[in-house]
């Protein structure tokens, strides 16, 4: 684990860099569309006391100078299949970005929805000599925490630490300073395929930015689109993006799962266009305009223009009631919300006190998905829109930029990884001379 | 009623025929037409990376004025490295000056001096380093001014250009109140011991004191003083040395000379004129009264005062040199 470690502190000094410049850019690369924020850090409370505006979830201490979304290429299930035209996308949305905000930037957060995410509970226990917790002693439990095999190719994407507890206090956020004799720690750590990884990085170093982080989008979603009680108490957040389905659960405050289903609204897309054999942009175009999911009387006599442009007249004429574009769309929203459904009864979802469902990304936007993921997720089910920062047009407050929006709340105030503690001396090699120090500061 | 629907009430035995049934031709398809693919914008690599250069700002802050005014810098440095432009740029600019320094408005046409001896007035027009009419640009009042005072004869003087092409001068002349004599002739001097000019004998000026003595000038006003004070004696005042450029001596007539102190020579000398009222002091037979001792006055009695009191006191009398003179010698010249 200490390239992984080496490269994520690399990645935290690359982004505190970009703090001290104060601009630092926000890359959401999903299926259908890419967007990029980019933001201004003023220093926090510049807007405070006039604006009555709280400390909140340090979305208060910056502002979206540049906005800018362009139609995603090359990109299959959240993964990047086609690097020069993912290239090519990014060059366009950053360009276009970075020509709003009017300056130059260097540094970019980036977000990976696909890539097979998988979420694991490790759990680390060491006795405490000092009868009281040090800073050392949470590195250290940390890294005790005993790794699982995650498979060949895997690499951690988060490893967050969730709870801590001294002896038999359980629940706590920070325990240092705590007396006690044994400290144990619960950490969550969510891995990918590497491989999709890999080609994030190396797509965005090719357009000549500095990679400052990464992280999960349907985290970032969830951090969006969630408020602060529903954290608290335990939620999941349902982020129905173009390719990929993602599913975060929170409690207390700490995503404690994460998965994603290879469904979403393309592929809903894509049904359409086979079920009334169209192309593949008059049935996004369909699917946008008249698509729902609860038929009624009235649709049966409301014909939707199919249009077209095969050149035979016969084909281009055809039209269609409501009810069969919703009897197209409802069964595969209907499995898409099964496999939610079966990755959330995996994660015991049913178990955490406040069952609240947030459904979020652009298909959440189905008119009647809220009546039917009520009937298939549980009653307490809402659609949830992405958090109001400062600066953001009009355009992009829609819940399809749930994600880069939570990116950018994550940027200004990132969550503790395992990675933001000193790695304790035991894990250097012997004979390095950090070892030395390490023992000269402990010892003398 | 059922005039609404004509249909359901056709004559009896009317036959309605059914249209045949054939498909309408299909209007013919249009020319497939090729459509244009469909608009996807995105900047080469090299347009990225030159709008990304665009906006580093040290960029574009030389591009914006580094560079127009390193352009300005080299035309204008080609264009003017050829000299006769150079001259010609030069040439013009100083014939547009004079044209404008010479007009009218601005010529200084005659000067008037007020307030000077012909003498002076004489000198100063000499000094003018211009000769009349000449632009009132090219006179340097401040610097004229600084030479004009360089004159001994003038104490200040006020320079203006008045409107009307004058050069207008008022000037105050020193007044000479003292002669002096040195070693190199004798000097007019005024009243703060400035000189004002040469004389050539003491006679140029018999109405005014004489003082002498090297430094004489520098404590001038003290012998104006000592004068104004010598008033009861002044007719026989002939004059004051300077002593060591110290002290001051008045000389009467008849070799009578007054040593006053370095210090505080004025109360001294009224106090002996006080004395000389009461007592006649000075009238005589006295060669110096010296009063540099501040609490007594010393007087040096004259031969035949000291003669007078030697034959009372049945001394021999003292000869014109100061040595007494022989008894022997005397009495032989009388038996003889």
């Amino acid at each position: 684990m200490r390239d992984l470690y080496q490269g994520q502190r690399a990645m935290r000094n690359m982004r505190r860099q970009a703090m001290q410049r104060g601009v630092i850019a926000v890359l959401d690369i999903g299926t259908s569309k890419i967007a990029c924020l980019i933001l201004q850090f003023d220093g926090p409370g510049v807007f405070r006391e006039t604006d009555g505006v709280g400390p909140m979830a340090g979305q208060s201490n910056f502002r979206v100078i540049g906005a800018a979304t362009t139609r995603s290429r090359g990109v299959r299930y959240g993964e990047i299949e086609t690097m020069p035209e993912t290239e090519r996308a990014i060059r366009t949305v950053v360009q276009s970005a970075q020509k709003i905000a009017g300056v130059r930037v260097d540094h970019v957060i980036a977000c990976i929805s696909g890539a097979r995410p998988a979420s694991y509970g490790l759990a680390g226990e060491i006795a405490l000599e000092a009868g009281r917790v040090t800073e050392e002693d949470v590195a250290r439990v940390l890294a005790s925490c005993d790794v699982p095999d995650f498979g060949r190719g895997r690499e951690v994407l988060h490893a967050q630490p969730v709870n801590f507890a001294v002896d038999n206090r359980s629940g706590l956020m920070d325990p240092r300073e705590h007396s006690g004799n044994r400290l144990a720690c619960d950490m969550h750590v969510l891995t990918i395929d590497g491989d999709a990884a890999g080609n994030l990085v190396s797509c965005i170093r090719r357009c000549d930015l500095e990679l400052a982080g990464v992280a999960s989008a349907s985290y970032v979603s969830g951090l969006a689109s969630l408020v602060e009680d529903e954290q608290e108490l335990g939620s999941a957040c349902i982020d129905l993006g173009g390719g990929v389905t993602g599913v975060s659960i929170f409690i207390r405050k700490h995503m404690i799962f994460a998965d994603a289903v290879r469904l979403g609204g393309d592929t809903i897309t894509t049904d359409i266009a086979k079920g009334l054999r169209t192309s593949h942009a008059v049935a996004e175009r369909i699917k946008t305009l008249h698509g729902g999911l609860e038929a009624t009387g009235r649709d049966d006599r409301e014909l939707i223009e199919l249009g077209g442009d095969t050149g035979d007249w016969e084909t281009d004429r055809r039209s269609v009631s409501r009810a069969d574009l919703i009897g197209i769309m409802r069964p595969r929203v209907e499995e898409i919300l099964e496999e939610v459904r079966g990755i959330l009864d995996a994660a015991g979802f049913d178990y955490l006190p406040s069952r609240q469902i947030v459904l979020t990304g652009g298909g959440s936007q189905i008119p009647g998905l809220d009546t039917l993921a009520a009937r298939m997720l549980g009653q307490n089910v809402r659609i949830g829109r992405p958090l109001r920062v400062q600066g953001l047009a009009h355009s992009a407050t829609a819940p399809g930029f749930a994600s880069a929006i939570g990116l950018a709340l994550l940027s200004a105030h990132p969550q503790d990884e395992w990675w933001d503690f000193e790695m304790p001396a035991e894990r250097y090699p012997a004979r390095s001379l950090r070892r030395a120090y390490e023992w000269f500061r402990k010892n003398w | 009623m059922h005039g609404l629907t004509p249909e359901r009430h056709e004559p009896q035995g009317w036959v309605r025929h059914e249209p045949p049934s054939r498909v309408a031709p299909a209007r013919p398809a249009p020319p497939p037409q090729r459509r244009a693919a469909p608009r996807d914008p995105a900047p080469s690599r090299l347009a990225y990376r030159l709008h990304r250069l665009w906006l580093t700002p040290i960029i574009r802050k030389l591009t914006r004025v580094g560079l127009p005014a390193f352009l300005i810098a080299l035309t204008a440095g080609i264009w003017l490295s050829d000299e006769t432009r150079r001259a010609q740029i030069s040439g013009g600019l100083t014939g547009l000056i004079e044209s404008i320094q010479n007009r009218d408005e601005f010529m200084v046409r005659m000067m008037t001096i007020e307030g000077a001896s012909p003498a002076v007035d004489r000198g100063l027009r000499a000094m003018l380093p211009v000769s009349l009419p000449a632009s009132s640009f090219d006179i340097d009042l401040e610097e004229l001014r600084a030479r004009l005072l360089r004159l001994d004869a003038v104490e200040s003087v006020e320079l203006r250009i008045r409107p009307g092409g004058i050069l207008s001068a008022v000037v105050t002349e020193r007044v000479p109140v003292v002669l002096w004599r040195h070693a190199r002739g004798v000097e007019l001097l005024d009243k703060t011991g400035h000189r004002v000019a040469s004389a050539t004998s003491r006679d140029v000026r018999p109405d005014l004191p004489i003082i002498s003595g090297e430094g004489a000038d520098r404590a001038a006003p003290e012998a104006l003083l000592l004068i104004d004070a010598a008033g009861p004696v002044l007719p026989r005042v002939r004059g004051l040395v300077r002593v060591g450029e110290r002290r001051w001596d008045l000389v009467l007539d008849r070799g009578q000379r007054i040593m006053l102190p370095a210090e505080n020579p004025l109360p001294a000398l009224e106090r002996i004129l006080a004395k000389d009222r009461i007592n006649d002091v000075l009238g005589r037979d006295v060669r110096i009264v010296d009063l540099r001792q501040s609490d007594q006055a010393r007087v040096r009695l004259g031969i035949d005062a000291q003669n007078a009191i030697r034959r009372v006191r049945g001394q021999p009398e003292l000869g014109p040199d100061g040595a007494p003179i022989q008894q022997a010698a005397a009495t032989a010249r009388n038996n003889g």
